[in-house]
């Protein structure tokens, strides 16, 4: 047996995962909360992306935009990734061996990269966003990057329902 | 619940139609259709909270309400145009199973009665929206709208995700 059969065995048969199993509301509750903290993410990282580009609160500095919805791109990644787990450990094999699981979990990684390279340009370039600014290729494509690889994770995420 | 047969009779030819035929019978159309209609109402119900958080007095405190308002809610907008055409699209597949089924009954429902809240917001809340624009706090009419409009978003997206487990 591969190991990771092995894992998905040993972690459909604990007993929290036999909870999650047996109780029907569990599992459309979680998977409500984390397409909530989903929301949050989304729409954050698409205030910011937006401001970047120049078509979003044109008229407020980047940093202000930056300070009131960043922390909103991170914070409910905690979330997601309790509600994330949750769901796994009711079925591992759905997510765990799924293709479609795989790409979401590399774009996340990629759509963080990029959020901590905004978070640096930011910090050495504080015009970062505004016409003045000497970043201003570098800023619409990383705002172009943000908005395809967070639809490329909900796009994913819900792939994982179809590739079981 | 039984429905006047004209209903049924418009569910039934809504579901033979040969769009609906094609996502009912197409292994990807109805996955990737139900993407696009999550990220449209993932960024609907997001930008509303940034909108509503204001209301609330609880965060954006340093930007007026007008001004946040016209700088994101063309894009919910723009968004929940998105969600009902891929939704009414992904309805048209199983029109009569989804017509029955008490959680889409129960999210269209839910929808009216935002889209009320909303409007006697616009209509009465917001109308003295000049005296307090620009200050942290706001009327408790405001208050209660903005309250009202998250539980119902909230409420809207688990009824979304109820659909899935409960249409047969």
């Amino acid at each position: 047996m591969k190991s990771i059969d092995a894992l998905c065995w040993w972690l459909e048969h604990t007993s929290v995962s036999q909870t999650i199993q047996s109780i029907d509301w569990i599992v459309p509750t979680v998977q409500t909360i984390h397409i909530l903290a989903i929301a949050v993410v989304a729409a954050s990282a698409l205030m910011i992306d937006l401001r970047l580009i120049g078509v979003f609160s044109a008229d407020r500095p980047m940093k202000d935009v930056s300070a009131r919805f960043l922390p909103f791109v991170w914070w409910p990644l905690l979330v997601l990734l309790a509600t994330g787990a949750i769901m796994i450990t009711g079925e591992p094999a759905r997510s765990l061996k799924n293709p479609a699981f795989m790409v979401k979990m590399s774009l996340l990684a990629t759509a963080l990269i990029v959020t901590l390279l905004f978070q640096f340009l930011l910090r050495r370039d504080p015009e970062l966003g505004s016409a003045a600014s000497r970043h201003r290729a570098t800023a619409t494509s990383i705002a172009a990057l943000s908005m395809v690889l967070w639809t490329g994770i909900i796009f994913a995420g819900r792939w994982i329902a179809y590739y079981s | 619940m039984t429905f006047p047969k004209a209903l049924d009779d418009f569910l039934a030819w809504l579901t033979a139609t040969p769009v609906a035929v094609a996502i009912r019978e197409n292994d990807v159309l109805f996955p990737w259709i139900e993407s696009v209609h999550v990220l449209a109402i993932v960024l609907v119900v997001g930008t509303i909270s940034i909108v509503d958080l204001r209301l609330l007095g609880w965060a954006s405190l340093d930007r007026a309400v007008t001004k946040l308002m016209g700088d994101v809610l063309p894009w919910t907008w723009g968004c929940f145009a998105v969600a009902v055409i891929t939704g009414g699209l992904l309805f048209s597949s199983r029109a009569p199973d989804y017509a029955h089924n008490f959680f889409f009954q129960g999210k269209m429902v839910l929808l009216v009665v935002a889209g009320l809240n909303m409007a006697i917001f616009h209509a009465v809340g917001n109308r003295d929206v000049a005296h307090w624009d620009t200050k942290p706090n706001t009327p408790r009419a405001a208050k209660v709208a903005a309250g009202i409009s998250l539980t119902l978003w909230i409420a809207v997206i688990a009824f979304g995700r109820w659909i899935g487990f409960t249409l047969i």
